[in-house]
């Protein structure tokens, strides 16, 4: 088995190997969330702290959920309700948080790095649960295991990512995921939608979304961040939609048997149709059901060995 | 790597002919088959669970209900061991509540794993009774568990390794006695 490291902090760092522990890890939690009492006491006694500074449900929620499930202790900390508002830096609360000795931190933050910054300030595990636009690994952990779910493998599939990728941290975390476990990824969007130099990642860039469903096994589909973007990017959402949401007229373009994820929350209409969202395509839910046991696994494989009791 | 052995103490033939004699002695006991389902530990337990089935059916020509229990969430040393390889799934087909659990091990030790395995079926439901059947008693137990059905009982040394293979998985049935690489 392979784990070594005391934080998850991004997909760009993890090997293959450590890739596949995760999603292999996973496959034995979720048969957890399937019986009646879902609880094991795999991380009884651990105290794990929620740090979350930008409105999340699914996220917070299914590590929640998580570590509930595992018998650990849960605490949150709200950015608008802790001491931060009074001018604390976020040091410092981490420090006060590691006097009252605390295994593991989920951080989510809209700025990129802060998790690595807190990571080297704490000997808690630190979680990236998503660092401004720049990754969110856990979320592509959960739609890899998703993908080989249904797909029965990774490699050598043909995975479509249209949208918002410019502000998308799950773009970007699925980007360093899919190509380490071998396969081929695009992105489609309007050019003010994409960063400068994407295709140095690896990646084949389309700005029409008929030619980029060509041969599609799996289409993800990307919130359009309308909070995070300054500046008008394009020129009206209905503009957007018409050109570039995945729509069951659209789908028809990619492979018969492909599947089509979104990490949520959707925008319904703007970059996917309710027909697809909630068609036989659709993974959306096991996406969410699968997030549970991925980080049931990660919280697990990061727990460790406590020192000096062994 | 491969520990060195250093003495074989069950031959193929003779880890069948426990696995017979256990299981005359749990229909003898249970008086029959009624209620009664069979789980194994993994991994070398389910293996063993599964042929006691196969062996019951031989003999009372009804299937036995047969799972396996993968203890790793449930050990006693979460704090102190990291698992040398990912958890397995645990499989249980049937809801163990008003069941007859014959729990099924290679070899019964410190007693930990059984403990374990006998909290994560009750995390299930309510079983009357559970009972341990194991291939190998090699003493040394650091727990009151007690196994109702034996193989054979094997006094060992705590330095060694009592390793308990099947064709299954290890090409053939035996079990040997091996020096520890502890």
């Amino acid at each position: 088995m392979s784990w070594k490291s005391k934080d998850l902090l991004t997909i760009q760092d993890l090997s293959t190997a450590e890739i596949q522990t995760i999603l292999d890890t996973a496959a034995s939690f979720k048969e957890v969330s399937t019986r009646s009492v879902k609880k094991v006491p795999a991380l009884r006694g651990r105290t794990v702290v929620l740090f979350f500074h930008e409105p999340s449900t699914r996220t917070r929620i299914s590590f929640e959920l998580a570590a509930k499930r595992m018998s650990a202790d849960i605490l949150t900390v709200q950015a608008a309700s802790s001491s931060l508002v009074k001018g604390e830096t976020l040091i410092d609360t981490l420090k006060t948080l590691d006097s009252m000795t605390i295994d593991a931190i989920v951080v989510r933050h809209k700025c990129s790095g802060v998790p690595l910054m807190l990571a080297n300030a704490t000997n808690a595990s630190v979680i990236n649960a998503g660092d401004g636009a720049h990754e969110h690994p856990t979320q592509a952990l959960l739609d890899l295991y998703t993908i080989n779910e249904h797909k029965g493998k990774i490699a050598g599939l043909t995975v479509t990512i249209i949208g918002d990728v410019t502000h998308s941290r799950v773009a970007r975390s699925n980007i360093h995921g899919l190509q380490k476990m071998g396969a081929k990824v695009r992105v489609c969007a309007p050019p003010t939608l994409l960063p400068a130099g994407i295709e140095k990642m690896g990646v084949t860039v389309f700005h029409d979304l008929d030619k980029a469903l060509e041969g599609t096994d799996v289409v993800y589909v990307l919130r359009l961040q309308l909070e995070r973007q300054k500046k008008n990017l394009f020129p009206t959402i209905r503009e957007y939609s018409m050109l570039y949401s995945v729509t069951s007229e659209r789908l028809k373009r990619a492979k018969k048997d492909a599947i089509v994820m979104h990490p949520g929350p959707m925008n319904r209409g703007v970059e996917i149709s309710s027909g697809v969202a909630d068609g036989p395509a659709s993974v959306i839910d096991d996406q969410v059901t699968n997030g549970v046991a991925v980080r049931m696994a990660v919280l697990y494989l990061l727990k460790g060995e406590k020192e000096g009791e062994k | 790597m491969t520990p060195k052995v250093k003495a074989t103490v069950m031959e193929a033939r003779d880890v069948d002919r426990a696995l017979t004699r256990i299981a005359h002695e749990i229909l003898e006991r249970n008086k029959g088959l009624q209620d009664l389902v069979l789980i194994g530990i993994k991994s070398r337990g389910e293996v063993l669970a599964e042929r006691l089935a196969a062996k019951i059916k031989g003999i009372e020509g009804t299937a036995v209900p047969c799972g396996a229990l993968d203890i790793t969430f449930y050990r006693d040393d979460q704090d102190t061991h990291t698992p040398d390889k990912i958890p397995q799934q645990t499989e249980l087909p049937f809801d163990v509540t008003n069941k007859k659990v014959i729990l099924v091990d290679d070899v019964l030790f410190t007693g930990r794993s059984a403990r374990a395995a006998i909290d994560e079926i009750i995390d299930f439901g309510r079983p009357t009774a559970i009972q341990l059947a194991v291939l190998v008693d090699r003493g040394h137990r650091e727990f009151p568990i007690h196994a109702d059905y034996v193989g054979k009982n094997i006094p060992s040394s705590s330095k060694e390794e009592v390793l308990v293979r099947v064709k299954e998985r290890d090409e053939k049935d035996e079990v040997v006695i091996a020096e520890s690489e502890k």
